[in-house]
């Protein structure tokens, strides 16, 4: 149910994006969806890749700190108050979303949002329960 | 065990009386023989009669280093040439090297001191010391070999380097004590592990170690590597070499021999004499040397004094582990800081590693440290929330340990530069 996220420590100096995304770009790794959060001091680069092993291995050849997380991949209908529902749904369960940003693609019709979620395997059973649909790595891919 | 009795239990004021007397006698000397010494005591403005007890030393001059590399290579000596019967010197890797010229007697007060330094980690005469120390024109072989034999200890002068055969001696003569470099004694630990040799099966029972900085983590690892006590040895060349204090049993401060060495504590920039607990630079006079005497020499070295009892039974005052070097030291808003503490503190942080950087800036008149540590994989999480939690902890635990307000940044691996052996640890914009 769940999809792997590569986690990238940044620091804050002119320039070190672009360094990361030309790192990637040589080894023909292709970023499906990205967040990036930030500090006065350094950032954490959050990304979803087509390869995230090839991806993991050219991180760490270059000496960047990266780590892979679980995260869900939700779909949302693509309306007003699409958000709103999932939202309700996990918050009626008492699970807490650290942060989430969206997918580059669509699922259909439906939007699809990437979400950390404190605890992901709850949450994405309870999810199902509310008729909310989750993808895999696999079905992620093949979009 | 306490080698000297007498001398290492005297009472406060036995002990503070031998030293003024002694000291009498030392400035007498100096004045007499050492024109450098004359000069700098006439610029003070003292004379031989004005040292009656050891509370004048503080009319006394200070040396330095640099003074004594300006007399280069004999200005110091206090007796003539063919009376001294051994000389060492520094390695010079800073600059000329300085000397210590001994006489008979100084080698009687050198063997004396590491018998009781030895002694004080429960070296007898029924022991085989393996002494790793170099010997040569460094002073930490000869002067460990000089200890033992004085206690009637088998000493085996192996000296530095070639660990095959530093382990083969271990385990074939079955020695008892180690005397090497803390780093050394844990790369023999290594070595012995590669060759499937356990040193704790060898039956050491005690190390001795100086000769560099270390810390309370690594005598953890080294006594659970060795199977052994770490002794904490503390000298320098300029004094005698080794000798000038040691750790006892307790392993809670070193105790130096203040009958021979007084120690003073200053303030490296006012050189106001601190008192027990203030940090600042520790200050030695060597008060029964003969060939090559020092008033008031400045170590750079950092510790702080504490004259309260010992559990041991000796009453010399005890120094800290030396904290760092007053080259080191920075001045933040008035408060002493060592880059040594620093580092102990942000070590004891699960998952940070030794690669960290300071960085002094001035901001509205206010000085302001900033602590770079370097991220890894071990310390990396995926929040920000987790991570900035990690600076606040560091910033935390420093406010706690050291009482001064940093604000801690974390970067990227390697972003903190290498140099050759020692890293750069410090960038005090405040001079630019």
């Amino acid at each position: 149910m769940s999809v792997r996220q590569i986690s990238i420590f940044l620091q804050n100096t002119k320039g070190r994006l672009a360094e990361v995304t030309r790192l990637l770009a040589a080894r023909k790794i292709n970023i499906r969806a990205l967040s990036l959060a930030d500090t006065a001091d350094f950032g954490v680069l959050r990304i979803i890749v087509n390869d995230p092993d090839a991806c993991l291995a050219a991180l760490k050849e270059s000496g960047i700190v990266a780590q892979e997380t679980e995260v869900l991949a939700v779909e949302i209908e693509d309306r007003p108050g699409g958000l709103e529902r999932v939202l309700a749904v996990l918050d009626a369960a008492g699970l807490n979303v650290e942060y989430m940003y969206a997918y580059v693609e669509k699922a259909k019709d439906n939007a699809i949002m990437i979400c950390r979620i404190d605890d992901r395997e709850r949450a994405a059973r309870v999810l199902v329960e509310n008729g909310i649909g989750t993808l895999t790595a696999e079905a992620l891919t093949t979009l | 065990m306490i080698w000297n009795p007498d001398c290492e239990t005297l009472d406060r004021p036995g002990l503070n009386g031998l030293q003024g007397e002694r000291l009498g006698r030392l400035v007498d000397v100096l004045f007499r023989r050492v024109p450098f010494y004359r000069r700098k005591m006439e610029e003070k403005g003292v004379k031989p009669g004005d040292v009656q007890e050891i509370g004048d030393i503080a009319k006394l001059p200070f040396t330095t280093k640099d003074e004594m590399r300006d007399v280069y290579p004999y200005g110091l000596l206090a007796v003539a040439l063919p009376e001294i019967v051994e000389i060492h010197t520094s390695s010079g890797t800073t600059g000329k090297p300085v000397v210590d010229a001994y006489t008979r007697c100084d080698i009687e007060v050198w063997s004396e001191v590491m018998a009781r330094t030895l002694s004080a980690g429960g070296t007898t005469r029924h022991d085989i010391v393996q002494n790793a120390y170099g010997y040569g024109l460094f002073t930490g072989g000869l002067g460990v070999h000089y200890g033992a034999r004085r206690i009637g200890a088998t000493v085996i002068p192996i000296s530095g380097g070639n660990t095959k055969r530093q382990l083969a001696v271990l385990r074939d003569f079955a020695s008892t004590v180690l005397t090497c470099t803390p780093s050394y004694s844990l790369f023999l630990a290594e070595a012995a592990r590669e060759e499937g040799l356990d040193l704790r099966g060898v039956g050491l029972k005690a190390g001795f170690f100086g000769a560099e900085p270390w810390s309370e983590s690594m005598r953890t690892e080294i006594e659970s590597k060795l199977g052994a006590l770490a002794i904490d040895i503390y000298g320098l060349t300029e004094i005698i070499g080794p000798g000038v204090a040691t750790e006892c049993e307790h392993q809670d401060g070193l105790h130096i021999s203040e009958d021979h060495f007084y120690p003073e504590v200053i303030d490296p920039l006012t050189e106001r004499i601190l008192p027990d607990g203030e940090k600042g630079e520790l200050v030695i006079t060597t008060l029964t040397k003969e060939g090559t005497p020092l008033l008031r020499y400045r170590t750079r070295d950092i510790t702080y004094l504490d004259h309260s009892p010992c559990p041991c039974g000796r009453t010399t005052v005890r120094m800290h582990r030396v904290l760092g070097r007053t080259d080191d030291m920075l001045i933040i808003r008035g408060v002493n800081v060592f880059p040594s503490q620093i580092e102990e503190v942000i070590l004891s942080v699960d998952g940070v590693e030794p690669h960290y950087q300071l960085v002094v800036e001035r901001r509205d008149q206010l000085d302001e440290l900033e602590v770079q540590v370097e991220m890894n994989e071990k310390l990396f999480s995926d929040e920000i929330k987790g991570l900035e939690k990690m600076e606040r902890k560091i910033e935390a635990d420093l406010y706690a340990g050291l009482n001064i307000h940093t604000r801690v940044k974390l970067v990227e691996p390697k972003s903190i530069a290498r140099s050759e052996g020692k890293a750069k640890r410090i960038i005090d914009r405040r001079l630019e």
